[in-house]
């Protein structure tokens, strides 16, 4: 007989037992080639772990990343390869997906040893940030470069417009989200921000890119590379670091999310309306035993947008919740971007916040929010498949 | 002031490799508003997709609609990504609800100052801006604020 939905999970099955980073650098900045990158958060993920590269035996990664995983596995020399995955969709909305995907193909006997990677190397390629040089352009391009609607700020701008409307919000309200990560990213000293603090003075005094976000509303944009590495939670009990299990992820988006040309029916959304009752469901947890957050913050708004789905708090509280002491660690209510993420410490594409929800529960965070056992990541907002991930200490396993 | 709204050198748009949206450009030339119907269940579409979303019909038409809607969001964009925009000043892009036509959304930009204050629903109506020089050429449909709010 085949197992029943509820006994179809993921929760506790597989864990994280490795993370690693390069040197975040500023876009253009890395000194080593892209792949070369990728390489080297490989090998510090397996040093963290404590295993051979030779262990690994799948990957996966999301948004197109350039570095396929047969040239890795040929890189490392790997004796076989088992998984290779990369997860749909562009910006940061596979970060939370491809652990997922890692996982389930952990579960599924497809593979032993999974490692869930991104590199980016803005420098040797396209800027996320500028337009290209296209002469002409068709599809949904054609619908909207025309008009200046080119970057990701701009394409997600009047999203965020219409939930502020909606709810009644001023733009204003996203200024704690962009002060938290500043302030964490002081106490982290891989951040790229890290010496670099936002007054509250400075953001409101900071340019508009495109209203309603002013220039801290808007992430980075860097050079690095990423990894952690996923077993089951058999082999992660004898493992070197404290395992973070998996104990749910969700990815997708709701109805018509990517209908062309802005035509999503429920526009006002980070597209978390259906992926996070999923979410909740398979980690068997409530948003208010949530200890930790990384929030994926293209845009601000977006993750004012993600909290709101998540359930934390109503839009119509969103001024209230939004403070910067409900936002920090260690004592805030919801201690939200705790390594500085995407604003503050680098733009790995969301990557880094998987690795510091990671942290959280080793408790080895710069801003550890303390006996944090269930840590959230969510990823992407705005896009389409957006995803996120909850992990747990083992105390939740019980 | 210049011809058109923004500046010359942006990308041109060209119909798609399938041919799916090349009935709105060709329309947008003859001054003409174009969007999808379907045959079948008679729903409006945009954008353009092969399939009906409301009944799943192939049976996809292209009718003339009245370019009268409302203004559903919009954005004030300072800063800028492209060369041709360097030095141009801020510019607005509206994203334009159509009442008549199941609610379907088009952009644009809103013509007029730049720096106007801009009221998600104030009713605005389509604008065609004709680029007659480029290679190939195409028309640009806008949205102007209608005088009868």
């Amino acid at each position: 007989m085949s197992p029943s939905r509820a006994e179809r999970t993921l929760r506790g099955k597989v864990a994280v037992v490795g993370i690693g980073e390069t040197t975040y650098y500023k876009h253009g900045q890395a000194p080593d080639p892209e792949v070369t990158l990728a390489l080297r958060a490989i090998m510090a993920a397996c040093n963290d772990a404590g295993i051979s590269p030779l262990d690994i035996d799948g990957f996966a990664s999301y948004s197109n990343d350039r570095n396929e995983p047969s040239r890795l596995a040929a890189a490392l020399g790997l004796p076989e390869l088992r998984f290779s995955n990369i997860q749909w969709g562009g910006g940061g909305g596979g970060g939370s997906a491809a652990v997922g995907n890692a996982a389930a193909a952990i579960l599924s006997g497809m593979s032993d040893c999974v490692v869930v990677f991104r590199a980016l190397a803005q420098g040797q390629f396209q800027r996320f940030g500028t337009a290209s040089g296209a002469r002409t352009v068709s599809g949904e391009q054609a619908l909207t470069f025309p008009y200046g609607l080119f970057s990701p700020a701009q394409r997600f701008a009047m999203r965020v417009m219409r939930f502020l409307h909606e709810n009644g919000l001023d733009p204003s309200v996203q200024r704690a989200i962009a002060l938290a990560s500043y302030h964490h990213a002081q106490q982290n000293p891989r951040a790229v921000m890290h010496g670099r603090p936002l007054t509250p003075e400075a953001y409101d005094a900071s340019r508009w890119i495109v209203e309603p976000f002013r220039l801290y509303d808007c992430c980075l944009e860097n050079d690095g590379a990423a990894a952690l590495i996923l077993m089951s939670a058999e082999r992660a009990a004898d493992m070197r670091q404290k395992p973070a299990y998996i104990l749910g992820v969700a990815q997708g988006s709701e109805h018509r999310n990517g209908a062309r040309a802005h035509n999503a029916p429920l526009y006002a959304t980070s597209s978390f309306t259906t992926v996070a009752p999923h979410l909740y469901a398979m980690a068997r947890v409530l948003p208010k035993d949530v200890d930790v957050v990384q929030s994926y913050e293209n845009f601000t708004g977006g993750v004012l947008m993600s909290l709101v789905e998540h359930a934390f708090f109503k839009a119509a509280e969103a001024e209230d919740f939004l403070t910067f002491e409900n936002l920090t660690a260690p004592k805030g209510r919801l201690p939200l971007n705790t390594s500085g993420g995407n604003l503050a410490e680098c733009y790995m594409h969301g990557l880094e916040l998987q690795i510091e929800a990671v942290r959280q529960i080793r408790g080895t965070s710069t801003n550890q929010v303390p006996d944090a056992d269930v840590s959230m990541v969510c990823s992407g907002p705005m896009v389409t498949p957006v995803s996120s991930v909850i992990f747990g200490s083992e105390a939740t396993l019980s | 002031m210049s011809a058109t709204y923004l500046p010359a050198g942006l990308p041109i748009p060209v119909p798609e490799a399938d041919g799916l949206d090349a009935p709105y450009w060709e329309g947008t030339r003859r001054g003409e508003l174009r969007i999808q119907r379907c045959q079948d269940c008679r729903a409006w579409q945009w954008g353009p997709e092969w399939m009906c979303h409301r009944c799943r019909s192939l049976r996809m038409s292209w009718e003339q609609i009245a370019g009268r809607g409302r203004i559903y969001s919009w954005e004030r964009a300072w800063h800028p990504v492209h060369g041709a925009l360097k030095r141009h000043g801020p510019y607005i892009v509206v994203l334009v609800e159509l009442p008549d036509y199941d609610n379907v959304r088009m952009i644009g930009n809103l013509l007029g100052d730049p720096h106007q204050a801009v009221t998600i629903g104030a009713k605005v109506e389509a604008a065609f801006e004709s680029h007659d020089d480029t290679n190939p050429p195409y028309t640009l449909v806008h949205w102007t604020l209608r005088g009868d709010t």
